[in-house]
């Protein structure tokens, strides 16, 4: 069975046309709007989507990733803006027209059709065989692990076992592009982790382009390959899950993305290859030069928990290095312990708060901190981004 | 435990008292009809007699049979017509006007039958129609439709749009899509809209006696202008073959409900 996979046979639905090889431009997105009112819910977004690709839309609700989704599936014509799909423009085809599956966020199964049946939905609309119809539902039961539940309706169903239905009713018709909406956001966090990791195992044997949207930022970080974030109907950053978190593009996404020490100041120098940024409530930080120049006015100097270490003593500083390395001295305010890490916050002599996040590498906590303990705070100017703020 | 069953006997108690309230007049009425005697207070020992006078009696058979037709007709049109209304008022983009449409639709509901009898009257008689079957049917028509939308809109707003949407994913052109989903999942509501029209039709009297001709009178127009002359024990046969009838068309209806509800948990494995 493992072998026999269905390919992605774009001639099942896509009218002939040669779907692309793996890695060449599938979907192009260029320049569409959509507005609801005098709101603008998708504000001009282009984009580029490659064959095989699992691509993310990840932002907080309200951000307008839906409306592109559903502008994706046909949903909603854009006012603005060419939406080509190898190459043809559909932004303005019916649903029905596209070779493009969804699988809803509620699953929107048919109460009053079977597993089977639901399943079999699209297939008998595309007109396919009645005996090719029960290999293909048959196939795409193994698929999703439903065996032996065919006949249930979709009230007999848990939860996770609809959101399997759904998701081999979209895959079905082996769609050019299958969108996912909010695909996991139904199910607990355990079911949630483990079928995360089944959509990815299934998009990488099926060869498929997966978009998916989210409004959680973790789940978009571990299946993704590419994510566009999006803020206020806008692609703020689209990069791969680890460009985005060690070098967003702006304090926002910085924020959105993960946890994130901030610290607001003014460019103060230059000395070779860094930065010397003097902070309101930090002091001076040394940080590594971005690619990007960065203008003057103000700045912010962005550091990850995880990349800031303490200790009682602070760092030996090496011969000539001493600049090299931020040392900030404080006392333990606070300890948030989360099983693999703790989290500390560090107040700090100067003014502000640092958070750091120490892995508990032993069972025992000899290494931990106590509350009121005088600690360094201290990281690398290469674990600093710049960001304009 | 002590208040929970002197709870359940006030509600025991409230209940009978609230089905007596409701059916000891059709249980009297119906007891009645098997009456021997020519008086209808008096009670003269069991009898078919009443019932045997009916079915010989032409004249209200036909009233019986015109009713039934304009019920069924009508019925049939205004589930058509009201089904539409309410696809286009839930479904449809917001077009101009639909506030007034939505609220034109309701008027019926609302407005005494007096006076839809009377405009109608009004209508038919500008238009030279001439009256009889089809002018009471349309009037029922006029009257019923509104019920069918209520019902059928209500179960349309509680369906997941993003049904009909997966539908039209998967290849259906919205047509298709409204057949294929939205109208099995709807069709309880499309048969307790008939339903309500068929029985508003049936026992009608104001709109009918308006709208009717010479010739062509329905049962209840039949009834009352026998009963101005005198309660007959005949009309109590009437009436308990009506009540039959509307209890055979209620059980049916449950009973394909519950059929229908219970066909997916039966097919489960245990």
């Amino acid at each position: 069975m493992t072998d026999e996979l269905p390919r992605t046979d774009a001639a099942a639905n896509a009218g002939g046309d040669a779907y692309p090889a793996a890695g060449q431009p599938l979907l192009c997105i260029e320049g569409v709007a959509k507005a609801f009112g005098a709101f603008r819910a998708v504000d001009g977004v282009s984009l580029e989507i490659k064959a095989g690709e699992f691509f993310a839309l990840l932002g907080p609700s309200g951000c307008g990733k839906t409306t592109l989704l559903r502008m994706l599936a046909g949903f909603e014509a854009p006012d603005e803006g060419r939406i080509l799909l190898g190459g043809k423009d559909i932004a303005q085809a019916l649903p029905h027209e596209r070779p493009i599956n969804m699988m809803f966020q509620n699953y929107a199964l048919f109460p009053h059709l079977s597993v089977r049946d639901n399943i079999a939905f699209g297939l008998k609309r595309a007109g396919m065989a009645r005996a090719e119809i029960a290999t293909r539902v048959a196939e795409m039961v193994a698929l999703v692990k439903l065996e032996g539940l065919e006949k249930r309706k979709p009230d007999q169903l848990s939860g996770g076992q609809r959101q399997r239905v759904a998701l081999a009713r979209a895959l079905a018709r082996r769609p050019q592009l299958l969108l996912l909406d909010e695909p996991l956001a139904a199910l607990d966090k355990k079911l949630r982790e483990s079928t995360q990791g089944e959509l990815m195992e299934l998009q990488r044997r099926l060869g498929m382009t997966f978009i998916i949207v989210t409004h959680d930022q973790e789940e978009a970080m571990t299946m993704a390959s590419r994510i566009g974030v999006m803020k206020s109907g806008k692609l703020a950053q689209v990069a791969s899950p680890r460009e985005l978190y060690e070098a967003p593009r702006s304090r926002w996404i910085a924020e959105f993305v993960g946890d994130v020490n901030l610290f607001d100041g003014e460019s103060k120098l230059r000395d070779g290859h860094r930065l010397v940024i003097g902070t309101r409530d930090a002091g001076s930080l040394v940080v590594a030069e971005p690619r990007e120049p960065v203008g003057a006015g103000r700045l912010a100097v962005a550091i990850r928990p995880e990349k800031v270490k303490l200790s009682r003593r602070g760092p030996v500083s090496e011969a000539g290095h001493e600049t090299a390395i931020n040392r900030l001295d404080g006392v333990i305010a606070d300890i948030c312990y989360l099983g693999g890490t703790t989290t500390y916050k560090v107040k700090l002599d100067t003014g502000g708060m640092v958070q750091a996040s120490v892995a508990n590498s032993a069972r025992l906590d000899v290494d931990a901190y106590s509350l009121n303990q005088h600690v360094v705070a201290w990281f690398t100017p290469d674990d600093c981004v710049v960001l304009q703020s | 435990m002590r208040k929970v069953a002197r709870l359940s006997r006030f509600n025991v108690a409230s209940l009978a008292l609230g089905l007596a309230f409701l059916y000891l007049p059709i249980l009297i009425l119906v007891i009645y009809s098997f009456n021997a005697s020519r008086l209808v207070t008096v009670w003269g020992g069991w009898s078919l007699r009443w019932y045997h006078e009916f079915f010989n009696d032409r004249a209200m058979i036909e009233a019986a049979w015109m009713s039934l037709r304009v019920a069924v007709s009508s019925a049939t049109i205004a589930t058509l017509l009201g089904t539409l209304a309410a696809v286009a008022l839930s479904r449809g983009e917001r077009f101009r006007g639909r506030t007034l449409f939505s609220g034109m639709l309701y008027a019926p509901l609302v407005m005494p039958e007096v006076i839809t009898g009377l405009s109608l009257l009004l209508l038919f008689v500008a238009l030279n129609a001439e009256r009889g079957f089809w002018t009471v049917t349309i009037a029922h028509t006029t009257l019923t439709m509104c019920f069918v939308a209520v019902v059928v809109q209500s179960r349309l707003g509680s369906l997941d749009r993003s049904l009909e949407e997966a539908a039209m994913d998967l290849g259906c052109d919205p047509v298709r899509a409204f057949v294929a989903v939205t109208l099995p999942l709807i069709a309880p509501a499309i048969v307790a809209g008939w339903m309500l029209a068929f029985t508003l039709s049936l026992d009608d009297l104001v709109i009918a006696s308006f709208t009717t001709g010479p010739g062509s009178a329905t049962l209840p127009i039949r009834i009352y202008s026998e009963v101005r002359l005198g309660v007959k024990p005949e009309i109590n046969a009437i009436c308990t073959l009506v009540i039959a009838l509307i209890a055979v068309v209620i059980v049916i209806a449950s009973l394909a409900s519950k059929l229908s509800s219970s066909q997916g948990k039966s097919a489960a494995p245990l």
